[in-house]
């Protein structure tokens, strides 16, 4: 059952580095995650990768195979040809602090730009009700296990280091989604989508739902809702009118 | 050699290491009360291993069914801990769990929904009503990701006040602390490095809570992820503190056994909760052969009764695949010994013959997933395969009640790492409750004690100096690979101190913990100090060593077999054992000593919660006695 694989992994530091070749043994049932521990336990005890669960719940070791951003610890390798070379390399949106493991300090950045949950002033703790199929279009969202793959994936800033300054990604995109969803959400997101967060940016390819391992509709159910909610409130002539004679306050 | 000149160096009022719920609900406690707080954390923020538990933390609000109560609540949970709990832990967490969770609604989380618009409740093994509000099977993700964004809303009232989102709480993610410094007998510190860097910090607090959570990396088949080294156990006992309970274990009845590579990760009680059997080989439900004595009228004994109870919980006893979680690992175990095992080792457990497909993807959607693509299993169509996993260690820092705070001036603890609570079994879903009732407490409790300190704890520099020197030391070595020392301990933990024990096996554990000390110390780590594993593990393999020898000495002092810890030469359940529990130290900061120490008797009110046919089960001659005392008056 077990065979030798071929292996080519990103290894360096500071902004060098080079692929580097393995022959590594592959067992039945095992995952690409599995195979880098194998390297760590017999050739490469430096080889630098994130993970914790190892089992898709955690979102902690994204990387690149063979090109496409994937959880090693969700890929299995029986999806590839024994003599196939698997090429392993960390997220390219994100700076490489060493091999596999990059810089996602940008996320944390952007999740802290996002106005957090902003209840009712007069709700007590315990005396929420909502039904189930009004908490069930902000469930999909928070099943999201922060793996920044959609944000790694999205075209937007893949290749534009520019856009990161003016764009939060399909994740804070979708963070905001959820929070205009909640049926007990007041405060105002639609505007600040679009302005603070570059909603526009996105012209749904829908990358960032074909990546994501929690098979969450993001484009769909999140990013387009969302564009049509903006939409909807600026081309709205009462808004506007209303908009012309009271100028707002901000 | 003075390293303080190229040592970061932050003062905080409160530093937390751990950033799981217990880390984090203490962090925003001490926030809240005006404390300068730091949260240390091994991995990413809002990656610890709470994100792994499934099936909902439990809190008595009585919204499925109003009988419920902290009472009820209290009685399962010393129930299920065969009467060893801190009874005051079980108490303040029976009362308090309902607020907890109330508290996070309000903080953003969306759990699933009654009927009539409150949080949904599900069952659960040993909670006598349905009592566990959850998220389908991801309640843990939901639970650290509110508080998660609880932090962040505290960093933007920060912002807005001072212009600074880490002014008053700041996280220092992929950071490890490896040493508590003190000054006298009270903290006054701690020492640690980046991970990316390899640089190492330096806190100046005198206020530390540990919330590392477990152990269950010095063991192979487990549901722990490779954070769970035993930090926080080890780093209270080298700064002086007391651990207590460390022989109790809990072995998962249900982990994945096939393929291999995932051998160990949980799965879900919850696919028990909501109707899943076990069967053997032989297509029977063997759990009716395993109700033990003390649980004999609560159980049901047939499949009919069993399976009438998931609709009418009034009139029927629940099935004894609902048993508290160490009865069915053993039972488990004694299947698969017996060779009614499944092909692959573990035993059947079947949910897909019991509910609608559509049903169980709605209410098991990661469980659907995690078998779908890790096993190629369709559990809506197939049975599953599992065996018991190392999951939980009831044992820890021994802590104050009310405050968390260990016998070390300064040093608190709260959640997996501290112990008492859970006796010598934990029911699930106690723990997630446990998380936010004794954060917030251990939160409180060191804001309190930091007000009430009349001058600051100092660093001694030397003291920083030793630490660095230890942490450093692997480096320079040319030595032993750290994998092959982690891998040998993993193997004797797990066939020697497993989840059936003797005393000629622990023994030789022992003997063989004693060798790997030795060879601790002499590991080295290739590479440089950025993002090195090796070198990591060796610094970590200091923690699994110590707190592998406390697991063990207690194991094989405690001559009974209680909850998670049993013993094939004494089988039985002793009630002079029960009033025992056993306190872990070090002087030498390598030899562990274990000595005996008395349980305080329950208080009158709390022990008149319960019948005296039950309490006689559990409780001496001599303690029943004092209750027909009680009962009297």
């Amino acid at each position: 059952m077990s065979y030798k694989a071929k292996f080519k992994v990103w290894r360096g530091e500071g902004g060098e580095g080079k692929l580097e070749d393995f022959t590594v043994e592959v067992n039945e049932g095992e995952v690409v995650l599995d195979i880098i521990h194998r390297l760590q336990a017999t050739q490469a005890p430096d080889l630098a990768v994130r993970w914790n669960c190892k089992a898709g719940k955690c979102g902690s070791c994204s990387m690149e195979i063979n090109g496409k951003p994937r959880l090693g610890c969700m890929t299995r390798m029986s999806t590839f040809e024994e003599d196939e070379t698997i090429t392993v390399t960390p997220m390219r949106t994100f700076p490489v602090i060493k091999d596999l493991v990059s810089d996602v300090s940008y996320n944390y950045q952007k999740a802290r730009e996002v106005p957090s949950f902003t209840p009712p002033a007069d709700v007590q703790p315990g005396d929420y009700r909502m039904k189930q199929v009004d908490v069930e279009r902000s469930q999909e969202f928070r099943k999201c296990i922060e793996c920044f793959m959609c944000n790694n994936v999205c075209h937007v800033i893949r290749d534009h280091e520019e856009n990161k300054t003016n764009f939060s990604g399909p994740r804070f995109l979708m963070r905001i989604a959820e929070l205009d969803m909640h049926p007990y959400d007041v405060a105002d997101r639609q505007e600040s989508a679009q302005q603070d967060h570059g909603l526009g940016y996105c012209n749904i390819t829908k990358c960032c739902t074909e990546v994501c391992p929690e098979h969450i509709k993001i484009t769909d159910n999140a990013l387009i809702p969302m564009k049509e909610r903006v939409v909807d409130r600026k081309y709205d002539p009462l808004v506007w009118l209303g908009n012309k004679i009271f100028k707002r306050a901000k | 050699m003075d390293n303080s000149l190229n040592t970061e160096r932050h003062e905080y009022d409160v530093v937390v290491i751990g950033a799981g719920g217990a880390g984090l609900r203490a962090a925003i406690e001490a926030r809240q009360q005006g404390k300068r707080t730091a949260i240390v954390c091994k991995s990413l923020f809002g990656k610890a291993h709470t994100v792994m538990a499934e099936g909902g933390a439990a809190a008595a609000m009585g919204n499925v069914n109003s009988a419920d109560n902290w009472m009820v609540h209290f009685r399962d949970t010393m129930r299920g801990g065969k009467f060893l709990n801190n009874w005051r832990m079980a108490e303040l967490h029976a009362k308090e769990a309902p607020d907890r969770v109330w508290e996070l609604e309000a903080w953003g989380a969306l759990f699933d929904r009654t009927k009539d618009g409150k949080i949904s409740q599900r069952n659960f093994g040993g909670h006598e009503y349905p009592r566990l509000a959850h998220v389908g099977d991801r309640t843990g993700l939901e639970l650290i990701r509110t508080l998660q964004q609880r932090v962040v809303a505290l960093q933007q009232e920060d912002y807005e006040n001072h212009g600074d989102y880490e002014a008053y709480i700041k996280v220092f993610a992929e950071c490890t602390v490896t040493r508590l410094l003190k000054d006298g007998d009270r903290i006054s510190g701690a020492y640690g490095y980046w991970r990316e860097s390899g640089n190492f910090i330096l806190f100046d607090t005198p206020a530390v809570v540990l919330a590392t959570g477990g152990i269950g990396k010095s063991y192979v088949v487990t549901s722990n992820s490779w954070e769970y080294t035993g930090d926080g156990h080890a780093l209270a006992l080298l700064a002086g503190a007391n651990l207590i309970n460390m022989e109790f274990i809990q072995f998962h009845p249900t982990g994945m056994v096939w393929p291999p590579s995932v051998r160990g990760i949980l799965v879900t009680e919850s696919v028990r909760g909501d109707g899943g059997v076990l069967r053997n080989s032989e297509g029977k439900r063997f759990m009716f052969d395993y109700i033990p004595d003390v649980f004999k009228d609560k159980y049901a004994t047939t499949e009919e009764e069993g399976d009438r109870w998931y609709t009418d919980q009034a009139n029927n006893r629940r099935p004894p695949e609902l048993l508290p979680r160490d009865e069915v690992a053993r039972a488990i175990n004694a299947e698969v010994k017996a060779g009614r095992g499944s092909p692959q080792g573990g035993v059947f457990l079947d949910v897909s013959t019991r509910l609608p497909a559509e049903e169980i993807k709605k209410r098991l959607p990661s469980m659907h997933h995690q078998f779908k693509e890790l096993a190629d299993v369709d559990i809506t169509a197939e049975p599953m395969q599992v065996g018991p996993t190392c999951h939980y260690i009831m044992g820890g820092v021994e802590v104050d009640a009310d405050t968390g705070a260990a016998a070390v001036p300064g040093l608190f603890a709260a959640g997996e790492v501290s112990g008492g609570m859970h006796g010598s079994n934990r029911l699930g879903g106690n723990s997630l409750s446990d998380l936010l009732v004794f954060g917030r407490r251990a939160g409180a409790g060191a804001a309190a004690y930091v007000d009430g300190l009349k001058a600051r704890p100092k660093v001694a520099p030397e003291l920083v100096d030793e630490a660095h020197a230890e942490a450093v030391a692997p480096l320079g070595r040319d030595g032993e690979n750290p994998y092959e020392v982690h891998h040998e301990l993993q193997r004797t933990m797990n066939d020697l101190v497993g989840i059936i024990r003797k005393a000629e096996e622990i023994s030789e554990a022992l003997q063989v913990v004693e060798k790997l000390k030795e060879r601790v110390r002499l590991v080295g780590a290739a590479g440089s100090r950025i993002y090195n594993p090796g070198w990591h593990l060796a610094i970590d393999l200091r923690n699994m060593v110590l707190v592998s020898e406390c697991v063990a000495k207690a194991a094989l002092l405690r001559q009974e077999s209680r909850g998670g810890h049993t013993r094939d030469d004494f089988p039985g359940m002793n009630p002079d054992w029960r009033r025992k529990l056993l306190v872990c130290s070090t002087e030498d900061g390598s030899t562990v000593t274990v000595e005996e120490k008395v349980q305080p008797p329950m208080r009158d009110d709390l022990i008149s919660l319960f019948d005296r046919g039950e309490l006689s089960k559990y409780l001496t001659d001599e303690e029943m006695t004092e209750f027909d005392g009680i009962a009297k008056s």
